[in-house]
C-alpha cells in the first residue's frame, strides 16, 4: 500500500499565509483559527503544528490500510481476513471474511420478519423489535469456513508462496450479541418428536441449511450484533443464525425463516456440497462441527526475517468443541516440541493467540504449531488426514501449517517440504 | 432425520413410482406438549449460561401468531420425502425449452461447458469422485426443484413457475441419464427418482478426543 503524499507546504509558507489571513481580520475566533491551520498533511514536526479536528466516524491511520483479499467479483464469492494484519484475537468488523451466495441482500431493519414453524405449537413471526426486546446475551466466537484451508491439502501440489490470509483468511473472531435461539423456540414451543430445523436466509440464493436441533438449544443465537454494533450486511444483518463452532455456511445469515422439523432437509449446501468424500467410497455428511486447529500468522509468508536473533513467533488456535488447552510449536521441523504461551482469557470456541519467544540463529528450519482442544483432540498431520479421509475431501482440512525459513530470512510455506 | 434406507444400494436407475404414502407420513406429529417446555433432553437447560433468570414469564409473547397463509407464503423448501412439492408437472422436452432459455448461458449448452457449475455428468467412481455433479454425486433429485425454485436462474431468481421448474429438472436429470427422455416430474414422480449416489452419504462420526483421526 503506497504511502499517501500530501501536498507538502513548507513551514515557512504556512506562517505566512496564516498570519496574512488573521492579519486580514478574516479569522475571528479561536475556533475559525484553527479550521485554517488543522493539518491533513504530515507534518514534519507534529509537536509544532496543531493536529486534525474530531470527526463523527473514525478512521484507521492512513499507513494503516489491512485490505480483505478478493476472490472473483462474482454474485457467489468471498473475501478473506488478513489475518498476519492482526493483532489480538478480535477481527475488525470491516475485516471480517465474507462468503455469499448471491450478493448482499438489501434489507432494512424495520421491514425484516422471521418466521418460525413448523412443529411448534404456535407458529410466529418477530419483527427486530421484538427480537431485540427479548433478553440479551454477548459472547466472544470464531467463525471459520469449512472451506478454509483447501489450497494446502493437494498431494501432489502444495503451494509455496501462499499467504497465510489466503490460505485460511476464512476465518474471524468477533463478540456476537443476539437472542438465544432456545429462548425464541420457548415461546413457540417445540413438539415432541422434534430433531432438526431448517434455517433459511433472505438473500437472493435464500441459502437453507438443516440444523440439529440439541445444537440450536445448546448455544446458538440469533445474533444481530458484532462487536459492539449491529451487525454489518455482509455478516447477514439485520440478523443471522450463529451456531458456535459450526462450519461457517450454517450460520445462515439474513435469516428470515426457521423450520423446526422432525428429519434433514437435504439441501444443495449438504449435499453437493459441504460434505466429504472419504475415500472409501462414502461421502461424509453433516460435518458441521469446526475440529481443533491452529495457524502460525508470524512469521509467514512473504515476511522477510531481516537479521538473526529474537524473534516471537505468534499464531491462532480454534476448536469447535470447546477451549483450547495446549498449543505446541517446533522450529526445527516437527522434531521437537515446546509449549506455546496461550495469550487469556481463553474462551470456548473462540480463537485464542499463541505465542513463542524464538532465537533464529540463521539456519534453515521449517516451523510448526499444534494444538490441542478440552477434548483431548490434536490438530492432525496432513498426512493423518490423507490416510483417514482420501485425497478427494475439500473441506475441514484442520492440518497441521508449517512455514519454512531460509538461511537469507525469507518465509515461504513449508508443508511441501514435509510431506 | 427419518433413517433413509440404505439396503438399495446405488445402480443409476429409474424408479417412477407413486408416493402417496411417504407423502402423508411428513406432518408434524401432533403429540404436541406444553409450549412452555423443552423438546430436547441436551437443551439448553435453565442452568445454561445462556438460560433465562429463573423469574422469566413462561411466554414474553413478543412477536405475533403467524397465520396459515403466512407460513404458506414462506414455506417452500422441498424434502426428499416430496414434501412441499407443488402442484404442476414438466417434461423433458419442455424441460430443454427452459433450459435454453434461462440456464444455457451459465451452464451451457449440454450443462457440461460452464462457466458456471457443471450440471451434467454421471461417470462412476468408486473410492472417491473427481467430480461432483447431479448424477454422479446428488443423493436426492427433489433438491433440485428446493435449489433452483430458491436460487436458479442466478440473476432472476424465482421467474420460473412450477411447470417449469419440473421441466427443467425432467431435462437435468435426463442428461445425466438418470430418467428417460418421456419422463414427465412431478410432486409424485420426482420423489421417485433414485439417485444413483443416494446410498453412499453417511453421519459425521467424528467426536474430537483422542482417538484415532477421522
Ligand atoms: C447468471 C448465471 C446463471 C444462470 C442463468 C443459471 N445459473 Fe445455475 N448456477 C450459477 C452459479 C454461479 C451457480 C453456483 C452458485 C453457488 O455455488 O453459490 C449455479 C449453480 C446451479 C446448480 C447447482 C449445481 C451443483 O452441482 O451444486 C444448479 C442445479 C443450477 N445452477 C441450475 C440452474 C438452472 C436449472 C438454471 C436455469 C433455470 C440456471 N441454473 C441458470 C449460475 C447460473
Amino acid at each position: 500500500m503506497p504511502r499517501k503524499e500530501g501536498p507538502k507546504i513548507s513551514r515557512r509558507a504556512w506562517i505566512t499565509t496564516t498570519s496574512g489571513v488573521i492579519a486580514a481580520g478574516l479569522v475571528r475566533s479561536q475556533s475559525d483559527a484553527i479550521k485554517l491551520v488543522a493539518q491533513e498533511v504530515p507534518a514534519a514536526d507534529p509537536t509544532k503544528v496543531p493536529g486534525r479536528l474530531v470527526s463523527e466516524l473514525g478512521r484507521r491511520a492512513s499507513a494503516e490500510q489491512p485490505k480483505r483479499l478478493l476472490r472473483a467479483q462474482e454474485l457467489s464469492s468471498s473475501s478473506r481476513t488478513p489475518l498476519a494484519d492482526l493483532m489480538g484475537t478480535i477481527t475488525p468488523s470491516d475485516l471480517h471474511f465474507e462468503r455469499h451466495h448471491g450478493g448482499i441482500p438489501d434489507i432494512k431493519f424495520e421491514d425484516h420478519e422471521l418466521l418460525v414453524h413448523g412443529m411448534v405449537d404456535r407458529p410466529m413471526v418477530f419483527k427486530m423489535s421484538d427480537l431485540m426486546r427479548y433478553p440479551q446475551v454477548s459472547k466472544v466466537y470464531f467463525l471459520e469456513c469449512s472451506g478454509n484451508g483447501g489450497g494446502v491439502y493437494s498431494q501432489t501440489r502444495m503451494p509455496t508462496e501462499v499467504t497465510v490470509q489466503a490460505m485460511d483468511g476464512l476465518l474471524s473472531t468477533s463478540e456476537w450479541t443476539g437472542v438465544p435461539v432456545s429462548t425464541i423456540l420457548r415461546e413457540v414451543g417445540v413438539r415432541r418428536g422434534a430433531s432438526w430445523i431448517l434455517a433459511e436466509g433472505g438473500d437472493a440464493a435464500v441459502l437453507s441449511r438443516s440444523v440439529p436441533l440439541d445444537k440450536v438449544m445448546d448455544d446458538s443465537l440469533l445474533a444481530y450484533g458484532q462487536n459492539g454494533e449491529r451487525i454489518r450486511p455482509e455478516q447477514g444483518y439485520p440478523v443471522r443464525l450463529f451456531l458456535p463452532g459450526y462450519e461457517g455456511n450454517a450460520n445462515v445469515k439474513w435469516l428470515r425463516r426457521i423450520e423446526v422439523t422432525d428429519r434433514p432437509t437435504h439441501t444443495r449446501e449438504e449435499t453437493s456440497k459441504y460434505t466429504d468424500p472419504l475415500g472409501d467410497g462414502t461421502i461424509r455428511q453433516f460435518s458441521l462441527m469446526m475440529d481443533a486447529k491452529s495457524v502460525i500468522t508470524f512469521p509467514s509468508y512473504p515476511y522477510v526475517l531481516p537479521e538473526r536473533g529474537w524473534w516471537e513467533i505468534q499464531g491462532l488456535a480454534w476448536s469447535g468443541r470447546g477451549r483450547i488447552s495446549k498449543v505446541e510449536v517446533s522450529t526445527d521441523a516437527g522434531r521437537s516440541w515446546v509449549e506455546a504461551a496461550l495469550q487469556g482469557p481463553v474462551l470456548p470456541k473462540s480463537t485464542v493467540r499463541f505465542r513463542h519467544l524464538f532465537e533464529w540463529r540463521g539456519r534453515e528450519t521449517i516451523i510448526l504449531s499444534r494444538a490441542t482442544d478440552e477434548t483431548g483432540y490434536v490438530q492432525p498431520t496432513v498426512q493423518q488426514l490423507w490416510e483417514a479421509r482420501g485425497p478427494a475431501t475439500s473441506y475441514h482440512q484442520n492440518h497441521q501449517r508449517a512455514w519454512k525459513i531460509a538461511a537469507g530470512g525469507e518465509v515461504t510455506f513449508g508443508l511441501g517440504d514435509m510431506v | 432425520m427419518r433413517p433413509v434406507d440404505r439396503s438399495n444400494r446405488g445402480s443409476a436407475l429409474v424408479v417412477v413410482a407413486a408416493l402417496a404414502a411417504l407423502l402423508s407420513a411428513c406432518d408434524p406429529s401432533p403429540g404436541a406438549f406444553s409450549g412452555a417446555a423443552r423438546a430436547t433432553e441436551g437443551g439448553a437447560g435453565s442452568g445454561s449460561a445462556e438460560g433465562l433468570p429463573a423469574h422469566a414469564p413462561a411466554r414474553f409473547a413478543f412477536g405475533a401468531e403467524a397465520s396459515d397463509a403466512r407460513v404458506a407464503m414462506w414455506d417452500i423448501d422441498v424434502r426428499p420425502d416430496g414434501d412441499g412439492l407443488p402442484q404442476g408437472s414438466g417434461s423433458v422436452q419442455q424441460g430443454r425449452d427452459v433450459y435454453m432459455v434461462h440456464c444455457i448461458a451459465c451452464h451451457g449448452p449440454t450443462g457440461t461447458e460452464g462457466p458456471n457449475d457443471r450440471l451434467v455428468d454421471n461417470s462412476p467412481w468408486d473410492a472417491y469422485p473427481t467430480s461432483r455433479a447431479i448424477g454422479n454425486y446428488w443423493p436426492y433429485a427433489t433438491t433440485l426443484y428446493d435449489y433452483i425454485r430458491k436460487a436458479m436462474p442466478q440473476l432472476t431468481p424465482g421467474v420460473l413457475n412450477a411447470d417449469q421448474v419440473y421441466g427443467v429438472i425432467a431435462y437435468i436429470l435426463y442428461l445425466n441419464e438418470i430418467v428417460p427422455e418421456d419422463a414427465v416430474m412431478s410432486a409424485q414422480t420426482l420423489p421417485a427418482v433414485v439417485m444413483p449416489m443416494r446410498d453412499r452419504f453417511v453421519d459425521d462420526d467424528r467426536t474430537g478426543g483422542p482417538g484415532p483421526v477421522r
